[in-house]
């Protein structure tokens, strides 16, 4: 076990690993911050999604000490100075961008990856963007229309599916 | 999965000392290497990481056309290669997801010879020469069938260099769930010739379409190869799609990329 140190939503923080400790692991069993979801540990489902220098990555298929030094963003991270939702987490929540929730912080964190690229993204690049982001419950299509209003669109004038 | 000693060289030299030592294996974005060692198909003693080394990095210009780090993830391909070869480009922005892209590097997908993966075809099309720390090897002796390379044991690629085509572009028809390509083509237009490689399809991995490279360097559109027809004896078939299907997508996707071609 070795001591390994990142930046994680603004702290710096370490704790210990090995050299096949996955983020994922690091982040969830070391640090104790949960909402970093693992759905399939295969990198198929994006529900792990996380920023690692502002760059959307499966933190299941990252080994920890990989990333050492690096700036690390977490769902955690994603609301505001007052703990109030950001706004990402809020349009999830007005249009109805998830039912169980398990995909959820891995969708918001690619949706904020999408946005901080692309800031007002069209229907088609959403859905190409979230390709890596699957989600058993909701159909997309809530969470489609969340993005759109996230960047400020109007996700009402959406077709119906 | 079982545990390993990491290392992570600053350089070329010391990446060379480290993978020389029994047991090592190199690690670029893991992509595909993480899930193979969950499923303890590999289990090397010593990984050692290529992404911290700055002169395996980046996308530019140089002597034999556009030079690629081999640690340069798909992402920033995509994004630098866009002036110089946009089919090249076209391709490393439809690998996967983006946070595949993010992650997963040239050096990486080249070195695997996946028989669906996407480089391969662009590396063969090109006629790219692979760079490592003692040698340069022309994409024709490179690629040995389906996960084989002439890669040595310790051996690691450090950039690979492209010739730049007057035309080209690639043709991947996706395998919906995985991502990568139930069968794709890169055709490249140089003028000395056109050069067609397929990836995908065959179970032994990429291949050059050489009928194909004849009828459209004297001829390059889509017509020229209506007349010529793809033996299905060596194509993969698994459920995805059976041989002859491969076989018959080979030539209608060169179609589409000689047509797109720019
Ligand atoms: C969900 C998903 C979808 C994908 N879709 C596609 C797709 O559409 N098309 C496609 O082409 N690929 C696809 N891939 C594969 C992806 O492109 C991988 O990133 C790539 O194949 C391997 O690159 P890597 O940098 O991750 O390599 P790693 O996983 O780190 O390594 C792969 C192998 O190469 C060796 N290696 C690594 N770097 C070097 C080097 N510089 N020199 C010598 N050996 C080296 C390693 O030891 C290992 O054996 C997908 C992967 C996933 C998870
Ligand atoms: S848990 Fe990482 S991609 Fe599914
Ligand atoms: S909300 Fe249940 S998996 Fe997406």
């Amino acid at each position: 076990m070795t001591k390994v140190t990142m930046t994680v939503n603004g702290k710096s923080v370490s704790a210990e690993a090995e050299g096949r400790t996955l983020l994922v692991q690091y982040l969830r069993e070391g640090l104790g911050l949960t909402g970093t979801h693992v759905g399939c540990d295969t990198s198929q489902c994006g529900a792990c999604v996380v920023h690692v220098d502002g760059k959307a990555v499966k933190s299941c298929t990252v080994f920890a000490m990989d990333v050492a030094g690096s700036e690390v963003c977490t769902i955690e991270g994603m609301a505001n100075a007052d703990g109030s939702l950001g706004v990402v987490q809020q349009a999830f929540q007005d249009h109805h961008g998830l039912q169980c929730g398990f995909c959820t912080p891995g969708m918001v964190m690619s949706s904020a990856a999408l946005l901080a690229e692309n800031p007002r993204p069209s229907e088609s690049e959403i859905r190409h963007y979230l390709e890596g982001n699957i989600c058993r419950c909701t159909g997309y299509h809530n969470i489609v229309k969340a993005v759109l209003a996230a960047s400020g669109q109007d996700a009402g004038a959406m077709a119906a599916e | 999965m079982h545990n390993f000693d990491f290392v992570k060289p600053s350089s070329i030299a010391d990446a060379v000392a480290a993978l020389s030592s029994e047991g090592a294996q190199a690690l670029s974005g893991g992509q595909t290497l993480l899930p193979t060692m969950k499923q303890r198909l590999a289990a090397p003693d010593v990984l050692v990481s290529l992404t911290g080394i700055a002169e395996m990095q980046g996308v530019c210009t140089g002597e034999g056309g556009l030079h690629i780090g081999a640690a340069t993830p798909h992402a920033v391909v995509a994004r630098d290669a866009a002036a110089h070869y946009p089919a090249l480009a076209a391709l490393a922005g439809g690998i996967g997801d983006p946070a595949v892209r993010n992650r997963g590097t040239i050096g990486g997908s080249v070195a695997n010879n996946d028989p669906a993966a996407c480089y391969p075809a662009a590396v063969l099309a090109s006629g790219a020469t692979v760079v490592t720390p003692h040698r340069r090897i022309a994409a024709d002796d490179y690629f040995q069938g389906m996960f084989s390379t002439a890669l040595d044991e310790g051996e690691f690629i450090t950039q690979v260099i492209f010739p730049i085509p007057h035309k080209a572009a690639y043709v991947k028809f996706n395998q919906p769930a995985s991502r990568f390509a139930l069968t794709a083509v890169f055709v490249a237009q140089f003028s000395d010739g056109v050069r067609v490689a397929v990836t995908g399809a065959s179970n032994n991995g990429v291949f050059r379409w050489t009928e194909a490279e004849a009828a459209l360097s004297s001829d390059f559109s889509a017509k020229a190869i209506s007349d010529l027809t793809v033996a299905a004896d060596d194509m993969i078939s698994d459920l995805h799609g059976s041989a002859a299907y491969r076989a018959h997508l080979v030539k209608v996707l060169t179609g589409r990329a000689v047509t797109a071609a720019r």
